[in-house]
This record gives C-alpha cells, sequence and structure tokens, in this order.
C-alpha cells in the first residue's frame, strides 16, 4: 500500500510539473493555433537560469530563503523574456503564413535555443542545488512524500490559482479568452491583439520556468537537452486535456503524471518515455479533441 | 411532366450541435435543367452545397443521383467528396478555392484526375499509355480553358488572374470532372457587370451542351434570366419554389429577401 | 523610416538582447569547484552582433516588401538566374553532364576520408529528395522520417547479422519494409490535421528509437550492431578504400535515379494531385482525388526511399546504433528540404551540399551546425519560405502548352 502511495504522490508531482508546462502549450494554442514547439526549450532556459543564479548567490553565501526567492524570480523573468522574443521573432511575422510554416518555425527556434545554450553553457549534465530542504514534520512520511513533492504541488496549485483568476476576473484574461474565440473580432472591438499574445507568451513561459525550477531541484541535475522531452510530455499533456482547454491541460497533465508513474513503477521503467509517446499518438488518432475539447467543424 | 429527376433530395437535415441549418429540404433537378436555390445570406445554402458534395455528413434525409440516359439511380448519401465527384457532380466555391501556385492550366488539368489512371509506375516509365493519357489531359483541358475564355492565360499562376476570371476558372476545373450536374456556388459573386454577362453566356453553354446546372446566387437579374426554375430557402428551410415569374410575385418571398431587389 | 531612427531601435534592440543572453552567455559557474566566471567579453559580442543583425534584418524586410509591392516581375527577374541555366535542354544536360564528370574523377583526386564525406553528403541529397516528396510536394509534415531511415538500416543490419544476406538482396527489403511501416502508420494518421500529423509522426519516431534503444535481445540495445557487412561487387571482397569508392558510386548511382524518378513524379498525374492536395485539400476532394490514398502513396513512397538510403547507411558504416535515429537527424533533413525549397530537385540537392558540406570542410562552423540549422529553418520560414530556389513549374508546361497547338 505504501508503494501505492508513493506512486500516487510521485505521479502527482510529475502531472503538476506536466500541467504547468503543459498550459503554455494550450493557451497559445487557444489564441494563435500553433503548437508553440520551442515551448519545451523555455522551460530548460528557466531551469538554466535559476541554476546559475542559485548557484552564483550560494557560492557569494546568500542565505537560502534569498536564493529560492532570487532563482525563482530571475527564471520567471528570463523565460517570459525568451518567450515574448521568440514570439517576436519567429511567430509574429507568420501570422498569415500557411498553417505549417509557424510549426516549422517553431522547431528551428527549439533546436536553436538547445545549441544555444550547449554552447554558451555546457552540454554536460550540471548538479542543481538544493533548494528545498528536508521538513521536520515531513518526517514520520519521508519514506513515501518527499519534501519536495509537497512544495511543488503547494506551488502549483497556488500558481494555477493565480492563473485562474487572471484569466476569469481581469481585464487582460478577459482579452485573452475574447481572442481565443475570434481574433478578428477581438481585433474589431478594439482589443490589441499583438498585444495579447504578447501577453500570452509571457504568462505561459513564467509558468513553465516556476515548471523549470521545481522540476530541476526534484530531480537534481540539468542539461540543455531536458526541454525536449518534458516539452512533448507537457504537450501530451495538453492533447489529452483537449489543446486550447485551460481545465484540460490540469487534468491532462495529471492523468499523464500518474499514468507514467504507475505504469513505471509496476511494469516497467525501460519504456518509461514510450508510454508518453504510445499515448500521444493513440489520442492523436483517436481522439484528437482530447477530454475536455471541443471538436472542431471544418470551414468551407 | 419530366422523366426520373437527376437528382432528388429529400428531407435533407443538417445539424450542427444544437442549430438546425438545414430542415428537411426537399428539392429536385431535372437533366438539362438550370436550378437556382436562393435565400438570404446565412439560409444554409452553402450548407446545403457541402453535403451534397459529400463535405459535411448529413444527419438526416437522402441524395439521390440518376445519370441521364438511363444510368442507375445511387444514393450520395454516405459517399467522400472525391466519389461524388466521380459519380458526375462537380462543384464550384464560394469563396474561390483554387491550387493558387499552379498555373491555370495545371488547376484544370486537376480536374482530370478522376477520370484518369497513370499512377506510380505509370508517372515512372511512362509508358504509351500513359504518355497517351497525358496527352489527352492537356488537350481536353487546354479545350476546356478555351471555352471559358482562358486559353490566353493558361501558364499564368492561378493567383495572378483577376477575380472574375478565377471565378470562371472554378467552373472550367468543374467541367474538366466531366460532371451532368454542375453546382455553381455564386459564381457571379465580385463580378463588373460585364463579367457577370460573360458569365451568363458561359452557363447557356455550359447548359447547352447537355449539363444541367444548379446554382446559388445572390445576383437576381442573372438568377431570374437563367433559371428554369428556382428554390427559395429561409433558416434552414424550403419556403418557396417554382418558376421564375411565380418566385417574383410569390408574397412569402418576397416579405423574407427580395422585396427592393428584384423589381429595379 | 529615417535612419537615425532606425539606428536608436537597433541600439534598443541589441541592448534587450544583451539583457536576454546575460546570464546564459556572462554567467559560467562551476557548481563542483564553486567558482564564477563572467564573461563580460560575451555581452559585449551580443551587442555587437545583434546590432549588425537587427541591420540586415531590417535591410532585408525593406527589401522584401519592395518585392511585394512590385509583386511578380521582379520575382520572375530573380528566379530565372538557375532555371534560365537549365531552361534549354541543351544547357541542362551540358551542365548535368559536367557536373556528373566532376562527381565521377572525384575520387581519384580526392582522399578517402573526403570521398566517404562527399558519400554522406549524397545520402543526404537522396534523403532530401524522399522527404521532399512527402513534405515538398504534398506537404504532408513529417518529422519522424528518421524513423524509415532506421527501419531500412536495421533490417540490414539484422538480416546480415543473422541471416548473412547481402547488401543488394537487402536493398529491395529494407525500401519495402520501410514503405510498409509507412502505411501502417500513414493509414490512421493522414486524416490528421497538418500539425498534428506532424507532432505523431514526431512521437512515432522517438517511439521506434526508444524501442531500439530499450529491447535489446532484438536490436542489441544502445550498444548497436556492428561488423556489419560492406556491399559487395560481384562476390568480390573489397578492400576499405576501394569499399569507400564503391558506395560513393553506388550512391551517385542511386541520386540520379532518384533525380529522375522524382521529376518524373513530379510532372505526373499523381505528382500534380500532390501538389494540389498542399494547396487545397478540399477543393482537391472536390475534384475527385481521393486525399487518403494519394496522401499514402507520398508518405510511403518517401518512407521508401529512406529505407533505401537507411540500408546504404548500414552498410557505409558498417555499425549502427539507435543514437543515429534522433528526432535532428529528422530535423536535418527538413532543413534540407525547406532551404531548398519545398518541392524544388535542385534546390534540395544543392541545400543537401550546402548543409552537409560545410560544416564537414569549414571545421570551425562545425560546432556552430545545428545552431545554424535551427536559425535556417527560423530564417527560411520569415524571409524566404518558397526556399532557395523556389519550384516553379514553367518549364513543364512550356511544352505541355505548345503540344494542343502542335496537334491543332
Amino acid at each position: 500500500m505504501d508503494y501505492f502511495i508513493e506512486l500516487f504522490c510521485s505521479g502527482l508531482t510529475r502531472g503538476a510539473i506536466y500541467a504547468l508546462i503543459a498550459l503554455g502549450y494550450t493557451m497559445v494554442y487557444g489564441i494563435i493555433g500553433l503548437i508553440n514547439f520551442a515551448h519545451g526549450e523555455i522551460y530548460m532556459i528557466g531551469a538554466f537560469t535559476s541554476f546559475i543564479v542559485a548557484t552564483v548567490l550560494s557560492i557569494y553565501g546568500f542565505p537560502l530563503l534569498a536564493i529560492v526567492v532570487l532563482a525563482g524570480l530571475a527564471a520567471v523573468v528570463w523565460s517570459s523574456a525568451y518567450g515574448y522574443t521568440v514570439e517576436k521573432i519567429a511567430y509574429k511575422p507568420l501570422r498569415h503564413a500557411p498553417r505549417l510554416s509557424p510549426l516549422i518555425s517553431a522547431i528551428g527556434m527549439s533546436i536553436f535555443l538547445q545549441n544555444y545554450v550547449l554552447l554558451a553553457q555546457t552540454s554536460d549534465f550540471l548538479p542543481f542545488p538544493t533548494l528545498i530542504p528536508e521538513f521536520a514534520f515531513m518526517e514520520p512520511v519521508a519514506h513515501i512524500v518527499g519534501s519536495t513533492d509537497i512544495v511543488i504541488l503547494i506551488t502549483t496549485t497556488i500558481m494555477m490559482l493565480i492563473l485562474t483568476v487572471v484569466i476569469k476576473g481581469t481585464k487582460v484574461g478577459k482579452a485573452m479568452r475574447a481572442t481565443s474565440q475570434d481574433r478578428t473580432m477581438a481585433m474589431l472591438v478594439g482589443i490589441n491583439v499583438n498585444r495579447i499574445i504578447s501577453v500570452t507568451f509571457i504568462i505561459g513561459s513564467a509558468l513553465a520556468a516556476v515548471g523549470g525550477l521545481l522540476i530541476a531541484s526534484h530531480i537534481g541535475q540539468i542539461n540543455f537537452f531536458i526541454g525536449f522531452l518534458a516539452g512533448i510530455k507537457a504537450f501530451t499533456a495538453a492533447v489529452l486535456g483537449g489543446i486550447g482547454s485551460i481545465p484540460g491541460a490540469v487534468l491532462g497533465g495529471l492523468v499523464l503524471g500518474l499514468t507514467e508513474s504507475f505504469a513505471t513503477g509496476y511494469v516497467s521503467s525501460d519504456y518509461e518515455d514510450v508510454f508518453a509517446f504510445s499515448l500521444l499518438v493513440f489520442i492523436l488518432i483517436f481522439k484528437p479533441s482530447g477530454l475536455l475539447g471541443k471538436a472542431e467543424t471544418k470551414k468551407v | 411532366m419530366m422523366d426520373t429527376p437527376i437528382l432528388k433530395i429529400s428531407g435533407l437535415t443538417m445539424d450542427f450541435g444544437g442549430i438546425r441549418a438545414l430542415n428537411r429540404l426537399d428539392l429536385d433537378v431535372h437533366a438539362g435543367e438550370i436550378v437556382a436555390l436562393i435565400g438570404p445570406n446565412g439560409a444554409g445554402k452553402t450548407t446545403f452545397f457541402n453535403c451534397l458534395t459529400g463535405i459535411y455528413a448529413p444527419t438526416a434525409g437522402e441524395i439521390i443521383l440518376t445519370p441521364p440516359q438511363g444510368g442507375k439511380s445511387i444514393s450520395l448519401k454516405g459517399l467522400k467528396p472525391n466519389q461524388v465527384t466521380e459519380k458526375g457532380l462537380a462543384r464550384t466555391f464560394q469563396n474561390i478555392r483554387l491550387f493558387s501556385q499552379m498555373t491555370v492550366l495545371e488547376n484544370v488539368m486537376i480536374g482530370r484526375h478522376c477520370r484518369t489512371r497513370a499512377f506510380i509506375l505509370g508517372a515512372i516509365f511512362r509508358n504509351a499509355a500513359t504518355r497517351r493519357e497525358e496527352r489527352e489531359i492537356v488537350e481536353m483541358s487546354y479545350a476546356i480553358l478555351e471555352k471559358v475564355g482562358l486559353a490566353g492565360v493558361a501558364n499564368e499562376f492561378a493567383k495572378n488572374l483577376s477575380y472574375g476570371a478565377q471565378r470562371r476558372l472554378e467552373i472550367a476545373r468543374a467541367l474538366a470532372t466531366e460532371p451532368f450536374l454542375l453546382l455553381l456556388d455564386e459564381p457571379a459573386a465580385g463580378m463588373n457587370p460585364q463579367e457577370t454577362q460573360e458569365l451568363d453566356r458561359l452557363i447557356r453553354e455550359i447548359s447547352d451542351d447537355g449539363l444541367s446546372i444548379l446554382l446559388i446566387e445572390h445576383d437576381m437579374k442573372l438568377v431570374m434570366s437563367l433559371s428554369d426554375r428556382i428554390f427559395v430557402m429561409d433558416y434552414g428551410k424550403k419556403i418557396a419554389q417554382g418558376v421564375p415569374s411565380e418566385i417574383r410575385s410569390n408574397p412569402a418571398v418576397i416579405k423574407a429577401y427580395l422585396g427592393e431587389e428584384v423589381d429595379a | 523610416m529615417s535612419l537615425l531612427k532606425e539606428m536608436k531601435k537597433g541600439l534598443f534592440t541589441s541592448l534587450w538582447f544583451v539583457f536576454l543572453t546575460f546570464p546564459l552567455m556572462v554567467i559560467k559557474v562551476d557548481p563542483i569547484e564553486r567558482v564564477v566566471r563572467w564573461r563580460w567579453e560575451n555581452a559585449l559580442y551580443v551587442a555587437v552582433g545583434t546590432f549588425l543583425m537587427y541591420l540586415l534584418v531590417t535591410f532585408l524586410m525593406q527589401r522584401k516588401n519592395a518585392r511585394a509591392a512590385t509583386e511578380t516581375e521582379v520575382d520572375a527577374d530573380r528566379e530565372s538566374f538557375i532555371h534560365r541555366l537549365i531552361a534549354s535542354p541543351r544547357q541542362k544536360y551540358l551542365l548535368g553532364g559536367a557536373l556528373l564528370a566532376v562527381a565521377i574523377a572525384f575520387p581519384f583526386f580526392s582522399s578517402s576520408y573526403q570521398t566517404n564525406v562527399m558519400t554522406t553528403a549524397l545520402m543526404y541529397v537522396v534523403l532530401g529528395l524522399g522527404l521532399n516528396i512527402v513534405v515538398g510536394m504534398a506537404g504532408l509534415l513529417d518529422l519522424g522520417y528518421v524513423a524509415f531511415y532506421a527501419v531500412g538500416a536495421y533490417s540490414y543490419a539484422l538480416l546480415n547479422h543473422h541471416f548473412g544476406l547481402g547488401f543488394w538482396a537487402v536493398l529491395p527489403i529494407g525500401g519495402g519494409l520501410a514503405a510498409i511501416f509507412g502505411i501502417l502508420l500513414g493509414f490512421p494518421v493522414l486524416r490528421l490535421r497538418g500539425d498534428y500529423l506532424a507532432i505523431v509522426t514526431l512521437g512515432f519516431g522517438e517511439i521506434i528509437r526508444l524501442i531500439l534503444e530499450n529491447w535489446g535481445e532484438f536490436s542489441k540495445g544502445p550498444s548497436g550492431i556492428s561488423n556489419i557487412s560492406r556491399p559487395g561487387l560481384f562476390g568480390l571482397e573489397l578492400n576499405l578504400d576501394a569499399a569507400i569508392i564503391y558506395i560513393y558510386y553506388l550512391m551517385i548511382l542511386f541520386m540520379i535515379v532518384t533525380i529522375f524518378i522524382v521529376n518524373r513524379l513530379q510532372d505526373s498525374r499523381l505528382g500534380r494531385a500532390w501538389i494540389a492536395l498542399r494547396e487545397d485539400e478540399i477543393a482537391c476532394q472536390a475534384m475527385g482525388i481521393d486525399k487518403r490514398k494519394t496522401k499514402l502513396v507520398a508518405f510511403s513512397l518517401g518512407a521508401f526511399w529512406a529505407g533505401i538510403i537507411g540500408v546504404v547507411f548500414a552498410a557505409k558504416t558498417t555499425f549502427i546504433n539507435p543514437a543515429s535515429f534522433t528526432f535532428l537527424e529528422s530535423a536535418i533533413i527538413l532543413a534540407i528540404v525547406v532551404l531548398g525549397g519545398m518541392g524544388s530537385i535542385i534546390g534540395v540537392i544543392l541545400a543537401a551540399l550546402i548543409l552537409i558540406l560545410l560544416p564537414e570542410y569549414l571545421r570551425a562552423l562545425s560546432e556552430y551546425r545545428m545552431l545554424a540549422f535551427g536559425a535556417i529553418l527560423v530564417a527560411m520560414m520569415v524571409f524566404r519560405p518558397q526556399g532557395l530556389i523556389a519550384n516553379i513549374r514553367r518549364t513543364y508546361i512550356f511544352e505541355k502548352e505548345k503540344s494542343p497547338a502542335e496537334k491543332s
């Protein structure tokens, strides 16, 4: 039973992080209909930035709390900046291009960013500093649920609540929803669509950055390539939930995380990534609208 | 008075979610006829075409196609768009859908696809049969272009044509599939009066060649001049049908739609 | 816009990029030794580089806009150099013959190493031409192309290892198996929308690689399969140098056959259907084209080529492992097609030679190879989506157009 709970918790943790990254995919897709292939790289850059800032600060002897806050802040700021810039360079000029052009551009961006980090930093795996201490009050259950898991779950829940408030309660959120329903119409009623798209990329990137920080401190090491797999898995989560749907991304993330956790725990860990990829292929083939998405009707 | 209609539609219904776009529509077209389908914007005319040509699967109803010269009747329900075209029903699109990166001639050549055979091996080895077929495709396509008056621009890219010429190219492309029933979706939209007049002449010529025509059109002058019979739709329902003079004086039609437009 | 204003904007952009790249470019930490290196000079490079890049991009954008204003005439002028060169059949054959002569003579005045590199480049030419059928002509973005390449390579490696089958026997088998995989995958996925298709093929490619990596009993896992036989020449055992030259000539042959076939496909009923499908699926169906069948043919034909080259790859390197078949490999081939110009045969050949040979000969560049590939994909989409050499179907049309006139 302990094993089951352990798997459940680690699945939940994984799922929460997938969900955090999946939100970026789903929001961008909802607004401009693009699979932002470079989103995984934004997450990787978030992890790298927090790694660099945290390590520098710890070398200079800052206290742990300051390190955590500053590293998190840096990750969010720089990831958002990258997300914003990537959109301006690689997607904005292609607003009216054929549908596959921005996707190819996104793939190019993804490869570019990976290799940029590889060249600017290193291809080696880097040890991520311990940012989350083992809490004393967790001791009795520590063999099942780590402190990191708890922190991850709490943080992602807070992030999602903030996101919900932003989307449901603010003017920007309203404009985002309007733009995702009908871009032309939104433009006609005076919404600055370009700004809304930028905001979407910034929010999505910020969430990915938090995900990057959390997962890096969870796993304990990073390299330039982590964005690829995490990106694909988060995308799987987004599609599983129904791409374009925000609750769908969360649900998809959790389902994927739990599936993976149980599959690796009870079946075989060799094929961990095969599960995710197969799930992706199967959903796209059999239910491309996902669990909570709406089926698309083609316009003629 | 006439034999079996070549197209007989009964009870055609199409629902999108909760919205009923077509409501038990009946319509028929006889051999050699020009039939117009009119109605206000959003009445469901294009949806009707899409159901007919297999792009949408209708919720209920029957679509029976009977080739002239005593062919066997077939139901079009459940067929894919390309199968519908093979059966002898071709269409044009309201929002022009040409292959813009291909030349005018090639656009028409695409229409020959479903009447020709050559495949991978034919393409690679270019045997005598394939060469003959290719020559036939080009000749026939060229002849169709001459008919619609576009032979002079055969080598232009389709996207570089004027609006009116693009509409005529759409018709040429549809003709290349050798249909016996041609569906035209607002062929005169965006045309100037002179172009519309040419279109009127072209449609008559096509009709004289023995094709039946079903057209959606907003240009009432054209509709009244061309049509043998007219069907009027509103809110997915048929509200009237008859010869032009009847439609002109039908109070329901005038109320729903024509009113100020046709009296001119 | 005034020059001063442009300069100011350029300056602002470069400052933004200095900020953007600051943590990754300037700071370098060593977490083990616990030292921080501040590489301030990098900030300067970024600033200058971005500024120059900004000016270049602004210039390109202005030219692009200017060209859009005058539309086709300028376009035709710009496009025509290579096309004019091959417009007349005599010049075309002359040029082709000259290139062929150089290609045949190549191994005699270069080292085995260089011949080997050239063979690799030729393999990418053929892979590019194969993917060009799928992506360029039929408009199906296949991101798992490398999977079919892997199928071909592993068919040869395994059949050779277990049953001692030779290169020529496996060549059609490898191609055929890849094509069958193409059909099996294509059947369910080809009805998907373009971007979903791209992701599914990507997933499929990764699944194949992961299976090869993990299913040790079948594929020997990450350590791969070694001692694969080189192709034989009428039962002769060739020494290493001779084998390299032999494979080089084989690739020349394959390339010529591929060009011939792709060229003919492009000007056929099937090729036209592919291009029409790329342009507008719904109109295509309304013209009586069976969407699924036509796509499936393109997809499996592309897979066939990948399978063939996979066999050649296994025979050339005599050792394969799953690491040769990552997504990046698919991305490289895609970059070739995109750079060359979707659907353009000459463009793809040129792009493959540039992308594979340039980093090989300019050693300094090889580090930046993948960086450049990524940048190329973005830049091509933004500035020149038609590729280096746009595919224009003029020559074909010209000769066709005459025929009705000739007949009458």
